[in-house]
C-alpha cells in the first residue's frame, strides 16, 4: 500500500486539490436541491400576489452561479484526478521497468519473460483501473453520502431517520452478493484464461491441425471452451445483475415511505414555524437517491478491486524481488585490465532449496590471450559455466576471478565492459544494422564496424542489402536468417573490443565454411583478448589452446584436440559420432 | 513470423502481398507497363517499394466503421436470432420507461394536494387527505414496482441474449477460421486473430449488452418527457428545443474530441506496449551491453508522452458530466423564469403554480436520456467496426475445395474388384468417381509426381520454378540446398497448404486439385521443425495423429519415435498432462512426440523437416533412430540435414533460387562434381 502512495509522488498536489474541488462539488450539488426547494415552496406559489420576478431572478442567478462553480470546479478536479491517476500509472510503470532493468537473470529466469511482459503491460493498466477509479469515486462517494445525510437531517431529523434502516440493509445486500459473485468471477477468469490459450494452441499449430484434418477436433475443442466461457459468464453477472432490482425496489421504497410521512406532516404542521413544506420534501427524496447511488458506488469499488487483486499482487511480486546480484559494494574505478580467468572451487546452483549443484568443484585457469573450447552434452552446465565470468550468475561457492580479481568487485558496467558475450537466444532490436552493431561500442567509427562485420562473415551479406548498413531490422530481426542474424551478433560483441570475449554455441545455425572462417579471423583479431568458445560440434574447437570438457556440472577433461582425443572416453565418442554425423563436414 | 516458414519469411512473400492486394488480379497490358515503368523509377529514386506503396494506403480510423448500415444489419441479423425474446425486451424496456416517467406524473397531484393543505384555514379534513395520498402513493408504488420489475427483466434477458450473440459470434468465427487457407495465418499476427475473439467481441457485447437496451429506454424516455412537458405548456417546451439543439452540438464536439484525444492516447499506449514487449525480450543482451539506464530513460519518455496524452483524453471526458449538469440547471432557470412571467402576465390563467412546479421537474429530467444516447453514440462506433473486421474475416473464401475424389477403405476380393468397407485387412484408396455416380478405386500407393510446377508467395516473386519430380511408391527424395533455396516451400505444396500456380502435382496418377482437401492430407503427415503440441495428455497428443488409434497403438507408434523409454519415466507416463505447449518437455523430448504422432497416422506419404540445429548430439542420435524408423515403408519427402539421410535417399534434388539445379543418386550426384559435390566437401555454404 505505502508503495502505491509513493507512486503518488509529484502528484500529490493535484490528488489532493482534486478531493478538495471534489468536496466543494458535492457540497454544492448538495445544496442545489434547497435552492429550487425554495423556488418551489416560496416563490413560485406567490409569483402571483409578488407580481414581480426580483426574488426568482435572485434565487435563479444563486442557482446558475452554484452551477456555474460546479461545472469549472468539476471540470478542474476531472482535470486534476487525470494528472493523479495517469501520473500515478506512469510511475508505476517507470518503477515495474526500472526494477526489470535491475534484475539479474537468476529474477528474469524466475518470473520468464513471458510473464513480465503481462505483467508491464497488463496488470498494471488493471492497477490503474483501481486507483482511477478509487480517485474519481472514493472521495465523491463518502462526501455524497455523508452531505446527504447531514443536509436531510437538518430538513427532517424524523424522516431522516429512514437512512438508519435503508444504509445497512443495502450494506448487508451487498455483502452477501459480494460473497456469492467474487468466487463465480474467479471461475470466470480462469475460464477466460482456457478460451485464449485455445484459440492460441490453434493458432500457432493450424499447420499441425491442417495436415491432420483436425479441425472439427479443434471445433469441438473450441466449443467446449465457448461454453464453459459463456456458463461462467452468465453464472456471474446473473448475480450481479440482482442488484438492479433489489436496489430500485429499495429506492423506491425510501421514497414512498418518505413521501408518506412528509405529506402527513406537512398537513399537521401546516403553518408552523419551521414547517416541512413539498419543495423540501421534494429535496430530500433527491438525497435518498444520492445516499442509495453513493452506497452503490462503494459496491463497484471494492468489486474492481477485488477483480484487480490478481494483478495487484503479480505486480507487487515483481516490485519486492530482490536483484540476487547486486554489484552495490565495488570498487567503482577498477576496471578489468587483462583476459586472465580463474575458477577457484567453484559450485553453482540456482535455486537455494536445489538438493544437487549445478556446477560442482570447478578449477581452472585461463591465461590472458587464450582460446578455450568448452564441450558437453546438453544439461552439462556449460553456459551456467560461461555465465559466471560476467557475473550474470553468481558462483554459490568459491570464487571466480577475472583479470586477478574476483569478480564481485568490479561493477556490472566495468566488468561487462572487459567481459562480452554472444549469447545462445541471441537479440537484435528494432532500428537500423547500424544502430544495432553500436551497441558494442557507442563511439565505433564506420571503419571500425566494417572490419568488425569482416571478421564476423557479416558484411559480405550486408553490403547486399539494398541499404546496406542502413537496413533497419525489424523486431527480433525477423528479416534476416537464423545465421545471419548470429553473425551480427558476433559483430556486436567484437566491436566492444573486451578482454575476454565468450561464444556460446552462436554459431550453430551458420554453416561449417563460414564457421572456419570466422574462426580464422578471431584468431588474428583481438590477439589479446581471451576467447571461450562454447560449440557442438568438435570441429569449431578443435584448435584451441585448450578444450574442458563438462559432464553433468563437473570437468572430466581438459587438453588440447590431440591430448584428449588419447585420454578422454567420452571426448572420443562425441568426435566419432560426430565425424559420421552431419552433411558437409 | 513464424519459423515453420523460413523461406517464406526471407522472401517477404506473404508481407508484401498483404499490402498489395489488387495486384493478384489479372492486370491489362497497359496496366503490366505502367507497373514496369513505376517499378523502374523507383529503382532510380531508390525507394523501396513498400515506402512508396504506403501514403497511398489511406490512414484507417479503428474506430470507425467503413459501412456502418451493413454491418450493423448484419450484426443485428445475429442478435434477431431470439426473435421472440427480443419482441419481449422491446415490450418491456418501452413499458418500464413509460412506467418510470408515468411514476414521475403522480409528483404532480401530490404537490398540489400539499400546496393546497397549506393553507390551515381552508382544507380538507386529515382524513380525506391521508386518503387521497394513499392513492396516489399506492398508484406510484405500484407502478415503480412495474418499472423496476420490467427493468430487471429486460436487462437480464438481454445479459443472455448478449453472451448468447457473442457466443455465437466466436463459435461462427472460430468454424469460419478454421477452414481459411494456411496464407491466412502466415500473414497475420496471432495477437491481431486473438483481438478479433477477444476485444473486437467484447466491443459487441457492449453495445449489445447495454447499448440498445439505454439507446431505446433513452429513446421512450425522452419523448414521453417531450409530450408530457408539451401537455403541460407547449410555449416553453418550444424554447426547450432551442437548448435542446445547444445539447447535441456540446455532446457531438465533446465525443468527436475525446474520440480523438483517445485515438492518441490508444497509439501512445501502443508504441509504449511495443517497448516494453521488445526490449523485456532482449533483456538479457541490455544486462550485457550495460544499456539498463538507457532503457530506463527511454521507457520514462515514453511513459510521460502517455501520460501527457492520457490526460488530455481523460480532461476532455471528464468534461461532459459537468456541462450537462450545468446545462440542465440553465435549462430549469429558463423555464422557471419563463413559467413565472406567464404565470404573473396572465394572471394565472395560461400557467398557475402547480403545474410549473410539474413542469420544472420534467425539464430536470430532459437532458439526462440526451446523454446516454450520446455515450452509446461512442460504443456503437467502436461495437461496429469490431463487427466489420470480424465479418472481414467470416467473408474471407475458405481454402478451395473442389476435389471429388475420396480417400477410403476398401477390402480387395478374390476378383481384384474393391469393396468399401474396414474389415481386416483393409487398404486405403481413392474413390474416383466417374459420371453416372459410377465410381472406380484406385489403391493408395504413395506416387507422388510434380509436372513443371512454378509457385510464388506472390505472383511477382517465384519462389520455385519448372519443379519436375517423380516420387515412385516408398522412395525417398531428400531436399538440400541453402536457406531461402525453397525447400519449406515444398512442403506446402503437396498438401495443398499453398496452391500452386503453373504445373501440376498428382498423387498415384490423380491431379491433387481433383482430391478432396481432407482426403489428400488424410493420406499424409508432416514432422516439422517446431513443434506444436496442444494442452492435454502426452496420449492424447500423440493420438492427434489418429484419433481411433488403441492405447497399444500410441505406445507402438512412441516406440517407433524413440519415446516411449522418457515417456515412461514420467511419473503419469502417457497421461502426463502438457502444459502451455510443452513447456515441462525439452525440446527434443517434444519432437520425438511429434513424430510418435506422425507414426500412429501411418500415412502413405510423409514430409519431415529434420533440422535438429539446437539440440545435442545424445537427443540428436535419439531423433535420428526415430525418423528413420519413420521413415521406412513409405514416400518421404525429406528436408534433409543429416548426411546418412541424404546418402540414403533414392533421390537427391539440390535447389538452388527455387530451381532443381541437380538430381540424382549419391554415388551419380558426387561423380559429376558439381554443387553436390561441393556441399559434400563442406566447400560451399549452407546455412
Amino acid at each position: 500500500m505505502k508503495r502505491y502512495l509513493n507512486f503518488v509522488k509529484g502528484n500529490w498536489i493535484f490528488a489532493l486539490l482534486s478531493a478538495v474541488f471534489v468536496l466543494v462539488v458535492v457540497y454544492l450539488e448538495i445544496e442545489l436541491p434547497l435552492i429550487t426547494a425554495k423556488i418551489i415552496d416560496d416563490i413560485i406559489p406567490n409569483i402571483e400576489s409578488m407580481g414581480n420576478l426580483a426574488e426568482l431572478r435572485h434565487q435563479i442567478l444563486l442557482m446558475l452561479v452554484y452551477s456555474f462553480a460546479i461545472l469549472l470546479l468539476g471540470f478542474l478536479a476531472a482535470r486534476c484526478a487525470a494528472i493523479a491517476s495517469l501520473g500515478f500509472t506512469a510511475n508505476m510503470r517507470i518503477a515495474i521497468f526500472n526494477k526489470v532493468q535491475d534484475f539479474s537473470f537468476d529474477n528474469i529466469d524466475k518470473f520468464t519473460t513471458a510473464s513480465l511482459i503481462t505483467r508491464i503491460i497488463n496488470d498494471t493498466n488493471s492497477v490503474q483501473m483501481v486507483f482511477s477509479t478509487f480517485l474519481n469515486f472514493f472521495i465523491k462517494a463518502p462526501l455524497t453520502l455523508i452531505f446527504a445525510c447531514i443536509e436531510a437531517r437538518r430538513i427532517s431529523a424524523e424522516l431522516s431517520k429512514v437512512f438508519w434502516f435503508v444504509i445497512p440493509i443495502i450494506v448487508a445486500v451487498f455483502m452477501i452478493m459480494a460473497v456469492i459473485v467474487v468466487p463465480k468471477f474467479r471461475i470466470m477468469l480462469e475460464k477466460t484464461d482456457k478460451f485464449n490459450k485455445t484459440l492460441q494452441e490453434n493458432f500457432l499449430g493450424i499447420r499441425v491441425v491442417k495436415s491432420f484434418v483436425r479441425e472439427n477436433k479443434e471445433k469441438d475443442k473450441f466449443n467446449e471452451a465457448n461454453n464453459g466461457l459463456y456458463h461462467a459468464t452468465m453464472a456471474a453477472q446473473k448475480i450481479m445483475m440482482l442488484n438492479l432490482p433489489i436496489l430500485m425496489l429499495v429506492l423506491f421504497g425510501c421514497m414512498i415511505y418518505t413521501l408518506w410521512n412528509g405529506s402527513i406532516q406537512i398537513y399537521d404542521f401546516a403553518g408552523q414555524e419551521g414547517a416541512l413544506e413539498i419543495g423540501t420534501l421534494t429535496a430530500f427524496t433527491s438525497y435518498i437517491s444520492s445516499v442509495i447511488t453513493s452506497l452503490m458506488t462503494f459496491t463497484m469499488i471494492f468489486i474492481t478491486m477485488v477483480m484487480a487483486r490478481a494483478s495487484i499482487k503479480r505486480v507487487n511480486e515483481v516490485l519486492d524481488e530482490k536483484p540476487s546480484v547486486t554489484d552495490e559494494n565495488a570498487d567503482k574505478s577498477l576496471k578489468v585490465t587483462d583476459g586472465s580467468i580463474e575458477f577457484r572451487n567453484v559450485s553453482f546452483k540456482y535455486s537455494s532449496e536445489a538438493e544437487k549443484n549445478v556446477l560442482e568443484n570447478i578449477n581452472i585457469s585461463i591465461k590472458s590471450g587464450e582460446i578455450v573450447g568448452v564441450i558437453g552434452a546438453t544439461g552439462s552446465a556449460k553456459t551456467t559455466l560461461v555465465s559466471l565470468i560476467p557475473r550474470l550468475y553468481e558462483a554459490t561457492g568459491g570464487e571466480v576471478l577475472v583479470s586477478g580479481r574476483n569478480v564481485k568487485d568490479y561493477t556490472f558496467e566495468n566488468l561487462r565492459e572487459g567481459v562480452s558475450m554472444v549469447l545462445q537466444n541471441n537479440v537484435l532490436f528494432s532500428g537500423t544494422i547500424k544502430e544495432n552493431l553500436l551497441w558494442g561500442n557507442r563511439g565505433a567509427s564506420d571503419e571500425m564496424i566494417e572490419e568488425a562485420c569482416k571478421i564476423a562473415q557479416a558484411h559480405e551479406f550486408i553490403s547486399e542489402f539494398a541499404d546496406g548498413y542502413e537496413t533497419k531490422l525489424e523486431q527480433g530481426g525477423v528479416n534476416v536468417s537464423g545465421g545471419q542474424k548470429q553473425r551480427l551478433c558476433i559483430a556486436r560483441a567484437l566491436l566492444r573490443a573486451p578482454k575476454v570475449l565468450i561464444f556460446d554455441d552462436s554459431t550453430s545455425a551458420v554453416d561449417t565454411a563460414t564457421d572456419t572462417k570466422i574462426r580464422d579471423g578471431l584468431a588474428s583479431y583481438l590477439p589479446d583478448t581471451t576467447k571461450i568458445i562454447i560449440a557442438q560440434r568438435i570441429n569449431s574447437v578443435k584448435h584451441a589452446d585448450k578444450i574442458i570438457i563438462l559432464d553433468d556440472g563437473k570437468i572430466v577433461g581438459v587438453g588440447t584436440h590431440d591430448e584428449l582425443l588419447e585420454n578422454s572416453e567420452i571426448y572420443k565418442e562425441i568426435y566419432i559420432s560426430q565425424q559420421k554425423g552431419a552433411l558437409a563436414q | 513470423m513464424s519459423n515453420t516458414t523460413p523461406d517464406v519469411s526471407e522472401n517477404n512473400a506473404v508481407t508484401a502481398q498483404e499490402t498489395a492486394p489488387t495486384e493478384k488480379k489479372k492486370l491489362t497490358f497497359k496496366q503490366k507497363i505502367l507497373r514496369a515503368i513505376a517499378k523502374k523509377m523507383r529503382k532510380m529514386m531508390d525507394i523501396p517499394e513498400g515506402e512508396a506503396k504506403a501514403p497511398a494506403k489511406p490512414k484507417e480510423n479503428k474506430n470507425k466503421p467503413k459501412n456502418a448500415k451493413k454491418t450493423f444489419k448484419r450484426l443485428f441479423g445475429y442478435v434477431m436470432k431470439s426473435k421472440a425474446l427480443f419482441a419481449l425486451v422491446l415490450l418491456l424496456v418501452i413499458g418500464a420507461a413509460l412506467f418510470s416517467v408515468a411514476s414521475t406524473a403522480i409528483n404532480e397531484p401530490i404537490v398540489n394536494l400539499c400546496q393546497k393543505v397549506l393553507d390551515v384555514n381552508n382544507r380538507m379534513s386529515r382524513g380525506d387527505f391521508i386518503q387521497q395520498i394513499a392513492l396516489w402513493l399506492g398508484l406510484m408504488m405500484g407502478l415503480s414496482i412495474v418499472s423496476a420489475l420490467a427493468n430487471y427483466g429486460y436487462s437480464r434477458i438481454m445479459l443472455q441474449i448478449s453472451q448468447r450473440t457473442m457466443r455465437i459470434i466466436r463459435k461462427d468465427l472460430f468454424d469460419h477460421i478454421q477452414g481459411l487457407p494456411v496464407k491466412y495465418f502466415d500473414s497475420q499476427k496471432k495477437g491481431d486473430i486473438m483481438s478479433r475473439f477477444t476485444s473486437d467481441v467484447s466491443a459487441i457485447n457492449n453495445i449489445v449488452n447495454e447499448g440498445m437496451t439505454t439507446l431505446l429506454s433513452s429513446g421512450v424516455t425522452l419523448i414521453a418527457t417531450v409530450a408530457m412537458m408539451l401537455y403541460y405548456s407547449p410555449k416553453i417546451t418550444l424554447i426547450l428545443f432551442a437548448s435542446l439543439i445547444f445539447i447535441v452540438i456540446v455532446v457531438l464536439v465533446i465525443s468527436v474530441l475525446s474520440a480523438k484525444q483517445f485515438a492518441k492516447y490508444q497509439k501512445a499506449m501502443g508504441s509504449c506496449n511495443a517497448y516494453i514487449e521488445e526490449y523485456i525480450r532482449g533483456q538479457r543482451v541490455i544486462k550485457l551491453f550495460s544499456y539498463e539506464e538507457k532503457n530506463k530513460q527511454d521507457f520514462a519518455a515514453l511513459a510521460n508522452n502517455l501520460r501527457r496524452v492520457g490526460i488530455g483524453a481523460n480532461t476532455i471526458t471528464g468534461l461532459l458530466m459537468p456541462l450537462m449538469t450545468f446545462i440542465t440547471q440553465v435549462n430549469y432557470a429558463i423555464c422557471a423564469l419563463f413559467g413565472a412571467t406567464m404565470i404573473i402576465t396572465s394572471g394565472g390563467t395560461a400557467m398557475n403554480a402547480g403545474r410549473l412546479v410539474a413542469y420544472l421537474s420534467y425539464s430536470k429530467s430532459f437532458s439526462s436520456p440526451i446523454t446516454s444516447i450520446a455515450s452509446q453514440f461512442t460504443s456503437l462506433m467502436q461495437a461496429l467496426a469490431g463487427a466489420e473486421r470480424i465479418f472481414e474475416i467470416m467473408d474471407m473464401p475458405h481454402e478451395i475445395d473442389e476435389g471429388n475424389v475420396k480417400l477410403v477403405k476398401v477390402v480387395k476380393d478374390e476378383n481384384g474388384s474393391y469393396t468399401e468397407c474396414d474389415d481386416y485387412g483393409w487398404v486405403y484408396a481413392w474413390k474416383v468417381p466417374l459420371i453416372e455416380g459410377e465410381y472406380v478405386y484406385t489403391e493408395v500407393k504413395g506416387q507422388v509426381e510434380f509436372e513443371n510446377v512454378s509457385f510464388g508467395y506472390n505472383e511477382d516473386k517465384t519462389v520455385l520454378k519448372d519443379i519436375n519430380i517423380v516420387a515412385r511408391p516408398n522412395e525417398k527424395i531428400a531436399f538440400v540446398g541453402s536457406t531461402g533455396a525453397g525447400k519449406t516451400t515444398i512442403t506446402n505444396l503437396v498438401n495443398r497448404f499453398y496452391d500452386i500456380q503453373e504445373g501440376t502435382i498428382t498423387v498415384d496418377g490423380i491431379d491433387i486439385k481433383a482430391i478432396e482437401k481432407d482426403s489428400l492430407r488424410g493420406a499424409l503427415s508432416m514432422v516439422l521443425q517446431d513443434v506444436n503440441l496442444f494442452s492435454g495428455t502426452i496420449a492424447d497428443n500423440i493420438r492427434y495423429g489418429r484419433l481411433d488409434a488403441t492405447d497399444e497403438e500410441v505406445v507402438e507408434a512412441a516406440k517407433i519415435a524413440n519415446a516411449h523409454s522418457f515417456i515412461s519415466r514420467l511419473p503419469k507416463g502417457y497421461q502426463t498432462e502438457i502444459t502451455g505447449d510443452g513447456g515441462n518437455l525439452s525440446q527434443g523430448q517434444r519432437q520425438l512426440l511429434s513424430i510418435a504422432r506422425a507414426a500412429v497416422a501411418d500415412p502413405a506419404i510423409l514430409i519431415l523437416d529434420e533440422a535438429t540445429s539446437s539440440i545435442d548430439t545424445r537427443t540428436e542420435a535419439l531423433i535420428e533412430k526415430g525418423m528413420d524408423r519413420l521413415m521406412e515403408n513409405r514416400t518421404v519427402f525429406v528436408i534433409a540435414h543429416r548426411l546418412s539421410t541424404v546418402r540414403n535417399s533414392d533421390q537427391i534434388m539440390v535447389l538452388e533460387h527455387g530451381e532443381i539445379i541437380e538430381q540424382g543418386n549419391h554415388e551419380t550426384l558426387i561423380a559429376q562434381e558439381g554443387k553436390y559435390y561441393q556441399l559434400y566437401n563442406g566447400l560451399y555454404e549452407l546455412d
